[in-house]
């Protein structure tokens, strides 16, 4: 389905949005990750409001799509979208990192069963969302409606295990399996190209025989037309590497590998919230 | 003497014993899983005759995924499946899986609770020849202190077919312990089989001791248990299969007849079955143990008679380990 002008505004204005919870659910937890939620954004909101087929007054619906997230610690944005989307109360979000509360740290089952899988030691998350195609693949063959989504982050395509999924993945044609990889350049201990050079990205999963797109990952139209592309490739498994910007949407946070790790402070809550409310002071803020 | 009730192979101490290896037992137990429930789903990382997952993979090819070397993925592949509601089988040798991919059956099978069942082939010293790298000494600590993990350690090939198939409805996630080697078949097929059901296999009317064994080395101890008698020692023998749940009731009650245990694993020591029925003696009915296993030292090449006598595992260390604890 093409995005409409009307949609693209609307799903600009909920990324927005989504962005405001995270920091503000950030600085309330007083520790987190700031740059990788805030940089897949923009895709977590078209999944949740335009891509996925789901339904999430029925989490368990057997016919839903997948979504795997393989970096548990950009949680904050798959909370935030499925809060957004009806899963549980938006007012929850408030409990992030809280004792007792269903929005650990990093996600867990046991405590939100809504999530498909626990999540958080990276490089394993592409190999549960494999299994998951093959399943689907075992039971329906090429008649498979379902569609199986694995987000990685770049820091993990250092891990083996990820590499061992995209082989499997590449040899069984996987056509209901679509991976995203935030392709931010950043990890915790610095740039990616710095701590293990990753280029060319594109071309390893090439040699495993996936089908690769390469996107703006902050560009709704060409998110959306990617997913839609993943969807039609028949004959293999699509990556779709998306470039974005780590701590996108406040401007003292973006691409600076610092904000891999820690929440804003009261102080820095507020400087980012006022940004993402003026539109990096393109209008003005109601709560100036 | 035997326990009767158990209806155990009768020809146990002869000369001709079958021997099977435990292994085989999986590999059968897994075909007939497998032709009962549609849902059962076999993955190997490259060693798919010598775990006698091909017995599965021969029947059912379409339910049988081949990984390659890459037990990690195999892991979490097996998770995923498991979360589309397979019940899927991974096996390799036990040193690389649950070895090298334990952090995957932690994080992606057990804090997932998803129920993938584990065989781990190859298990013990008794591998032999290949030497130290190959034989898994440390798997049981590994898996049975994981939460939700099911350890299982047949004794032979026909407990290794009926701990398999009972494994699949069990709804957790299941580590299977077998071995390579050719193994005396002590049990039949009429011996009954619960998970978490420890056996008295050999019987005393006063025991002095009570010898818990788990897996092959079952054999050792009941041959032991009959050289014993002949001196004039009266023991119990426990067939400990399941490492976890440990059977505790059936585990105090054996301390309190015989008021000494000596447990016979192949596996260190430290963090393996013996660990475990200390942990469960100590808070409930603390007895003296002696404890025979491997004694914090890697393997090495040799027969598996060899490696068992050089570590102390053999029938004359837990006749000597009867001696002493009747001396503590």
């Amino acid at each position: 389905m093409e995005l409409t002008d009307e949609k693209i505004v609307e799903l600009k204005e909920k990324a927005n949005n989504i962005r405001i919870s995270i920091i503000d659910v950030l600085e309330d937890a007083g520790s987190g990750h700031t740059a990788g939620p805030l940089g897949m954004a923009d895709i977590f909101t078209v999944l949740f409001f335009h891509t996925l087929v789901h339904n999430p007054k029925k989490p368990d619906w057997s016919e839903r799509d997948r979504l795997v997230l393989s970096n548990g610690h950009i949680c904050p944005v798959l909370y935030t979208s499925m809060a957004y989307a009806g899963y549980f109360p938006i007012e929850e979000l408030r409990t992030l990192r809280k004792f007792g509360s269903r929005l650990q740290g990093h996600p867990h089952r046991d405590f939100l069963p809504a999530l498909e899988t626990s999540s958080g030691p990276l490089g394993s998350g592409l190999s549960q969302a494999v299994g998951i195609a093959l399943s689907d693949k075992i039971d329906h063959g090429l008649t498979s409606k379902r569609h199986i989504y694995a987000l990685l982050s770049d820091g993990e395509l250092e891990c083996g295990q990820t590499w061992e999924a995209a082989m499997l993945a590449g040899k069984e044609k996987l056509h209901n399996l679509t991976a995203v990889v935030d392709r931010n350049n950043i990890q915790i201990d610095g740039y990616t190209e710095n701590v293990m050079p990753l280029e060319s990205v594109s071309d390893k999963w090439r040699a495993w025989n996936w089908h690769v797109i390469e996107i703006d990952g902050h560009n709704m139209e060409e998110i959306a037309d990617a997913f839609e592309t993943a969807r039609a490739i028949f004959e293999k498994p699509t990556v779709i590497i998306a470039h974005t910007i780590p701590g996108k949407g406040v401007k003292e946070f973006e691409h600076d590998y610092r904000w891999h790790g820690k929440p804003p402070n009261k102080k820095e809550e507020i400087m980012a919230l006022n940004e993402l409310r003026t539109l990096g002071g393109k209008i003005r803020s109601e709560h100036e | 003497m035997l326990n009767a009730k158990l209806k155990l192979n009768t020809k146990i101490f002869d000369k001709n014993i079958e021997q099977i290896p435990i292994r085989q037992g999986f590999g059968e137990g897994l075909l007939e899983a497998g032709t009962k429930n549609i849902k059962v789903i076999g993955l190997c990382a490259d060693l798919t005759e010598s775990t006698k997952m091909n017995l599965f993979s021969e029947e059912f090819p379409n339910r049988f995924i081949q990984m390659g070397v890459a037990e990690q993925n195999m892991a979490s592949v097996a998770s995923g499946l498991a979360a589309m509601g397979k019940i899927p089988f991974i096996s390799s040798y036990a040193m690389f899986s649950p070895g090298r991919n334990w952090e995957q059956i932690r994080t992606t099978i057990c804090y997932n609770d998803r129920p993938v069942k584990i065989a781990g082939s190859h298990a013990g010293i008794s591998v032999g020849p290949d030497g130290g790298t190959h034989q898994a000494i440390e798997d049981i600590a590994i898996t049975r202190v994981i939460p939700r993990m099911i350890v299982i350690s047949p004794c032979d090939s026909i407990e290794a077919k009926k701990a398999t198939e009972a494994s699949v409805d069990t709804g957790t996630p299941v580590y299977i312990r077998l071995a390579r080697e050719k193994t005396p078949v002590m049990t039949t097929e009429a011996t009954p089989f619960e998970i978490g059901k420890a056996q008295i296999y050999w019987q005393s009317v006063k025991p002095q001791v009570g010898i818990i064994a788990t897996g092959a080395l079952l054999y050792k101890a009941l041959e032991a248990a009959k050289k014993l008698k002949e001196d004039g020692i009266d023991v119990d023998v426990m067939n400990l299969s399941t490492i976890k749940p440990l059977d505790e009731k059936a585990l105090i009650a054996l301390a309190k007849e015989t008021g000494r245990i000596v447990t016979v694993e192949e596996h260190q020591i430290y963090g393996g079955m013996g660990s475990a029925v200390a942990e469960c003696l100590a808070k409930n009915y603390p007895v003296p143990i002696e404890f025979i296993g491997v004694d914090d030292q890697f393997g090495q090449s040799g027969t598996p008679e060899e490696l068992i006598e050089h570590y102390g595992m053999g029938t004359k260390s837990i006749i000597k380990a009867v001696n002493k604890i009747l001396k503590r």
